[in-house]
């Protein structure tokens, strides 16, 4: 097998999920609009809410919006996680699922390129949701602007493996509420995407734990550290090893003779 | 050779970064005063320095800081660098705002409770005068030209026009209610007031004496009652006027030709005096209740950093 395959083999799926992306202005639209009311209902709402304390990597009072913004980057990217998942059980429903899987690469390998073309798309949401932002008159430094490149890549390939996992689980589309209900909220809600863990703590220290070490907030945090410029390199760690087990417990659940799928009789 | 020129190069280096413009705090809680390094972001240190200290200015030569110890009744002179308490001045009860000359040799008190303004000759560190003015005076200001001094009463909610030559008053202006601080425009064409009640910012015209415009402050997000202007500043070239706005947290940005509100910017809690480094690149807030100063880029328009100094921070001046 050689280079060649390969690349192509991933040029197919990433150009796949990206030419969708560009004919589904839907599908654009509707995870710009998601993030978007959040900032500008939600946050507005809360305003003076957060009071009296700086913490890293903030060196000076922020109004609420300053502090959701990463929080709402991060959610981006687990809705596009999530729908990448979901458009796995759809492939399945299709057949198309059937088409990849008997590609004679590596399923490891197909897996990632999936992975790699959902998170380049939620990479391209996130830059258009800061330049909404930044006329919002939220501003970081320029350089902040490209230091989250990275982390976006490791936290969009952590969130994918997640419902790459979850959707080897999922047999039906319908099956999808059960996987807003119970993953995307607690995970958003439970998670320092929208307050900071010494408010948790405030009102319940063991809230504040689940907070703590849901890998979402690590994810968030390490892309809120990013944009002003650090590094958050206990974040950084617990993304990376969360992804590489999310990953790993997906290429098991998609191995046809081992995995979920017979378990559950499926295709 | 080569090693001792690199030293050389270090040592000056380090000099040059130690001569960076050092930011003085009074904190009317610790009796002390803090010494900031703005550049750095970080306090260098706090000393203490008598009752409850509010006033502070820097004479002109950059040598002394005059700090009012308002419950020691006194204003106390002390050395700018080593902090050392060097002399007092007789400043009549319970002083909190005073006011330098621009050649710094008079100083000018409020005395709240006895509604009078102390006029000091700072070097025979003697009263010259004792000026009765309205209820409760609280700013004070001298007008660059050093023809102007400005107090300004709180109840009687007036501005008095002191003319420096003979320690009288020439003329009263009505304000809005509760004005709180008074700053002229470098050219001293124009006395820029506040009013804590109104919530309103005055400009008078230096001839005729009268307001020429009223501004009010509206912020996003926060009640009409917590909008509390004090402390202001104008730029050397009157372009900007910078305005705390107290309990709202805010410094107002003002257009100080067209004076329209451009902007305000998020602070610590009740802002309340205001300093400009020396290049007026950037501005310094002192947040009482929050207990940290702020730290403005004026280029970019943005707060920078917060520093945490001590308990109830209170008036701010800076040495090149």
């Amino acid at each position: 097998m050689s280079f060649l395959h390969y690349w192509r083999a991933m040029w197919g799926i990433v150009g796949r999920e990206l030419w969708r992306f560009v004919t589904q202005r839907e599908r654009f639209i509707s995870a710009l609009v998601r993030p978007l009311v959040w900032l500008f209902v939600f946050a507005a709402g809360f305003r003076a809410a957060l009071g009296l304390a700086i913490t890293p990597p903030y060196e000076t009072y922020i109004l609420y919006e300053v502090y959701i913004t990463p929080g709402l980057i991060g959610m981006i990217q687990l809705f596009n996680g999530m729908q990448s998942s979901l458009s796995m059980v759809y492939d399945r429903e299709m057949g198309s699922m059937r088409i990849l899987m008997v590609c004679p690469l590596p399923r490891w390998f197909l897996l990632l390129s999936k992975l790699l073309a959902g998170t380049g798309v939620s990479i391209l949401q996130v830059y258009v949701f800061l330049a909404i932002a930044w006329f919002y008159d939220i501003h970081a430094p320029w350089q902040g602007y490209l230091w989250i490149m990275p982390t976006l890549l490791l936290s969009g390939l952590m969130l994918g493996a997640l419902g790459l996992l979850l959707s080897s689980f999922i047999k039906q589309l319908e099956n999808f509420a059960g996987v807003m209900n119970f993953v995307i909220f607690p995970m958003f809600f439970m998670s320092t995407a929208l307050y900071p863990l010494w408010k948790m703590k405030e009102s319940s220290v063991f809230l504040s734990k689940l907070a703590e070490y849901n890998p979402f907030s690590q994810a968030v945090e390490m892309i809120r550290f990013a944009l002003y410029e650090q590094f958050d390199q206990h974040a950084f760690i617990y993304t990376l090893v969360a992804f590489l087990l999310f990953m790993a417990a997906a290429i098991i659940g998609y191995n046809p003779s081992k995995g979920m799928m017979v378990k559950k009789g499926g295709s | 050779m080569k090693q001792k020129a690199l030293k050389w190069f270090l040592m000056l280096a380090i000099t040059a970064s130690a001569q960076a413009e050092t930011v003085f705090v009074t904190l009317e809680k610790d009796n002390a005063l803090a010494v900031v390094d703005p550049i750095e972001g970080k306090l260098i240190k706090t000393v203490s320095v008598g009752q409850r200290p509010r006033g502070i200015f820097v004479s002109p030569d950059n040598k002394f800081l005059y700090i009012a110890t308002s419950d020691e009744n006194t204003i106390k002179i002390i050395d700018a660098t080593t902090f050392k308490e060097l002399g007092k001045l007789p400043s009549g009860k319970d002083p909190e705002t005073f006011a330098l000359n621009p050649a710094g040799d008079r100083l000018y008190v409020s005395n709240e409770d006895d509604s009078l303004v102390t006029v000091i000759d700072v070097a025979k560190k003697k009263v010259l005068k004792q000026i009765k003015v309205g209820v409760e005076p609280e700013g004070i200001t001298v007008s660059p030209d050093n023809k102007w001094l400005i107090s300004v009463s709180e109840t009687t909610n007036m501005v008095h026009w002191i003319n420096t030559k003979t320690n009288t008053i020439e003329a009263n202006t009505l304000v809005d209610p509760r004005p709180r601080a008074a700053s002229f425009t470098a050219d001293s064409q124009q006395l820029w007031v506040t009013s804590e009640m109104a919530g309103t910012l005055m400009i008078l015209d230096s001839q005729t004496k009268q307001i020429i415009k009223t501004i009010s402050f509206d912020v996003q997000g926060v009640t009409r009652d917590k909008i509390q202007p004090v402390g202001v500043v104008i730029d050397k070239e009157r372009n900007r006027a910078y305005v705390a706005l107290g309990p709202a947290n805010r410094v107002a940005v003002v257009n100080a030709k067209t004076f329209e509100v451009e902007k305000v910017l998020l602070v610590g809690q009740r802002v309340w005096n205001l300093a400009f480094s020396p290049d007026q690149k950037r501005l310094y807030t002192t947040n009482g209740t929050s207990n940290d100063i702020s730290l403005i880029d004026l280029d970019t328009q943005t707060v920078t950093k917060s520093v945490g100094v001590g308990t109830y921070p209170w008036g701010v001046a800076v040495k090149p």
